[in-house]
């Protein structure tokens, strides 16, 4: 138990049951789906991976304080949208300016959430549940009905979403998995290494004492939501690559798939516990739910939202019965080893605190 | 002669409270539609006004327990849809419609009790909890419809959501204002309500003082799961038809009322009367905004701005009292006057 204890840690078990049951998940729908295995399942689920854990990442960053950032569905899509008009009327805007904007209005939404959650003190729920509503107002009034077409977009734009890294057999590695994948891997080290992520899960873990540590809280949390709009913006630029047609309604239910896969991948409603390679799992097994169960005939796609709703409220049941317990659990294990050897324990007294 | 003053500083204290600002801007909102368009004050588009929302705001009054108990349910709209639907999909079966109806807001009472099973016993909190019922309760509405339509009620039930039944009140006024009445004993004059408001200042106080908070919150959230069926259902006859998107989107509607009646969002304070008098403004913002031919999304977007705004507008107030407090405190001479 005491080496189990040393090795791993209760979000690690996590996230390992996570993989568990993500294989159980393919391993069944492959008795249940005639031809399940084929390298077009992968290329379709990686490809909308890529896009809900762009997502999800920022979405964690703002559950690590303790908030809540519903508005990311509207913003892919406003940014989207935004993007895609621009692209049509004029096709000669280098690829780096089209992401760059996507991003940079992504960003600017997430900093007007930010700047009322933070500096207005207004619970996250009312703002980004007001901001969803007002972003998509604002596309909405912008289309004036209209629908962006493929074929008014480049040739860059419509290739982009089949252009590979590389490829094994039949299995393509895109380069939306390989964005998406240097996100997840950029803000994982961001989080563990930096200064800037150990004061996020030290805002959510204990705002109070945050605050009389000194912590700028408001500029942090401020930070938190701005990150999280400029990563919807990129996933609505990746939105609008993937699709090429884009209607007023793009975007439209991310904020609950991603907030599904952040609470899947055990982060932790009450702020403070969440890691970006959970997000991901999180993702994988959303949108490997969502494009499996279109392809099982016997039972209806619309369970889909059913099934998820469920999903979320099974993650965050384990989340309050077990995870919890185990956390105390490992907390009372490392105080014991503190006690018996002291002078060992002084050492790793750094290592052992950010698990409490 | 003598007592006019302290009743003038009285009205004045009343007007500096949330009602009484609300009254205000309700009376200036009055005054611009009467002015902007005369079809606005006839007895007709009042009624009117009424019935276009009056599924949300018979919700509404359930929700402001709720957000004064220091929770929120996010999945009454879908409850809503569900109810609806599942009246549709039992009618097309051929099950007579009083059954289907009482299907539907049975459905609609589990919805509440299982949301309740986990906020209450469980102890997670309800914003996740209603999160999940939200898309789920959906969900299960679409696993009923997909994306058909289910029409050709009875003319009897259609009648029931269309015509007036007493008078020049439909059915559902008739619902809304029994409600009413029901909400401003329950919250403003009980016992319950008393224990609503203590729950929602503290709720670990309110256990040590032995008041069943699990058992309250289980309450709260059954009584919301069948109104909100109850209210999905009266939109069903209205329409005369079922969709299974129908009512999507509500919750903000709903939730901006209950807030803009100066209900704090964290719990504790807030009133029937606050929130009947957000109700008349959202009303009649909306109305006016029909006659002034603004579109429903810019609407959605003017009520977003609304909800915000009224969160921030008394943080704000704190803030600058605080400031001026201190400003005081500080220069004591200055504040003879």
């Amino acid at each position: 138990m005491n080496a189990l204890r040393r090795r791993f840690r209760p979000q690690q078990i996590r996230e390992l049951v996570l993989v568990l049951i993500i294989v159980l998940a393919i391993l069944l729908f492959g008795t249940q789906i005639d031809n399940y295995y084929n390298a077009r399942l992968f290329n379709r689920v990686s490809t909308s991976v890529a896009i809900t854990a762009v997502i999800a990442v920022g979405q964690t960053l703002v559950f690590l304080t303790r908030n809540y950032d519903l508005s990311v569905g509207s913003i892919a899509g406003f940014t989207a949208y935004f993007v895609g008009t621009q692209l049509a009327r004029n096709n000669d805007i280098p690829p780096i300016a089209a992401v760059l904007m996507a991003v940079g209005i992504g960003a600017v939404m997430g900093m007007v959430n930010g700047l009322f959650v933070a500096y207005g003190r207004i619970p996250a729920v009312i703002v980004t549940l007001a901001t969803l509503a007002l972003y998509r107002t604002m596309l909405v009034e912008y289309s004036d009905a209209k629908t962006v077409l493929a074929a008014e977009l480049p040739e860059w734009v419509i290739g982009l979403p089949r252009t590979n890294i590389f490829s094994i057999g039949e299995l393509d590695f895109r380069l939306m998995v390989g964005v998406m994948l240097i996100v997840v891997a950029l803000f994982q080290l961001v989080l563990k290494y930096l200064p800037y992520g150990r004061r996020l899960y030290a805002i959510g873990s204990n705002p109070e004492a945050a605050r009389i540590a000194g912590f700028p809280s408001q500029r942090i949390v401020f930070t938190a939501f701005m990150l999280s709009g400029a990563l919807s913006g990129l996933a609505g630029f990746m939105l609008l690559t993937r699709f090429g047609n884009v209607t007023v309604v793009a975007g439209i239910g991310l904020e609950l798939a991603s907030i599904a896969a952040v609470v899947v991948g055990g982060a932790s409603t009450a702020g403070g516990a969440g890691t970006v390679i959970g997000a991901l799992l999180g993702a994988t097994l959303v949108d490997l739910l969502e494009n499996s169960l279109i392809r099982w005939l016997e039972i209806s796609e619309f369970w889909r939202d059913a099934l998820l709703g469920m999903l979320i409220l099974l993650a965050v049941a384990t989340d309050a019965v077990i995870m919890s317990r185990l956390r105390s659990l490992w907390a009372r294990g490392e105080l014991r080893v503190e006690s018996e050897s002291e002078v060992e324990a002084y050492g790793k007294q750094e290592e052992g605190s950010h698990v409490a | 002669m003598l007592r006019s003053p302290g009743f003038l500083r009285k009205g004045w204290e009343r007007l500096k409270s949330w009602e009484g600002f609300l009254l205000v801007i309700l009376l200036v909102i009055i005054i611009i539609n009467g002015l902007q368009a005369p079809v606005y004050l006839s007895i007709g588009n009042q009624m009117n006004l009424f019935i276009l929302y009056i599924e949300k705001i018979i919700v509404v009054l359930v929700m402001t327990f709720i957000i004064i108990n220091a929770e929120i349910d996010l999945s009454v709209a879908s409850t809503m849809g569900l109810a609806a639907c599942t009246l549709g999909w039992l009618h097309e079966r051929g099950v007579p419609i009083g059954a289907a109806l009482l299907v539907g807001l049975a459905l609609g009472l589990l919805g509440g009790v299982f949301n309740g099973f986990w906020v209450a016993y469980v102890g997670l909190p309800s914003l996740v909890v209603t999160l999940a019922t939200l898309i789920g309760y959906r969900g299960l509405a679409r696993v009923f419809l997909e994306d058909r339509s289910i029409g050709y009620f009875p003319d009897w039930f259609d009648a029931l959501g269309q015509k007036p039944l007493i008078g020049p009140f439909p059915l559902a006024l008739i619902i809304f204002f029994v409600l009413l009445a029901i909400a401003i004993v329950l919250l403003q004059y009980s016992g319950f309500g008393r224990y609503v408001y203590v729950i929602g200042n503290n709720r670990d106080v309110a256990r040590f003082s032995g008041v069943k908070v699990k058992r309250l919150k289980m309450i709260l959230f059954t009584a919301s799961g069948t109104i909100s069926a109850l209210a999905g259902l009266l939109f069903a006859a209205r329409l005369g038809a079922v969709r299974g998107d129908m009512a999507q989107g509500f919750e903000l509607d709903i939730i901006t009322m209950v807030v803009l009646g100066g209900v704090s969002i964290f719990g504790g304070s807030g009133s029937v009367w606050g929130v009947l008098l957000s109700i008349l403004i959202v009303l009649n913002l909306r109305n006016g905004m029909s006659l002034a031919h603004l579109s429903g999304h810019m609407q959605t977007g003017v009520i977003g701005s609304l909800l915000i705004l009224s969160v921030l507008a008394p943080n704000l107030v704190t803030k600058v009292r605080a400031v001026l407090s201190r400003r005081r405190s500080r220069r004591p001479q200055d504040t003879i006057t």
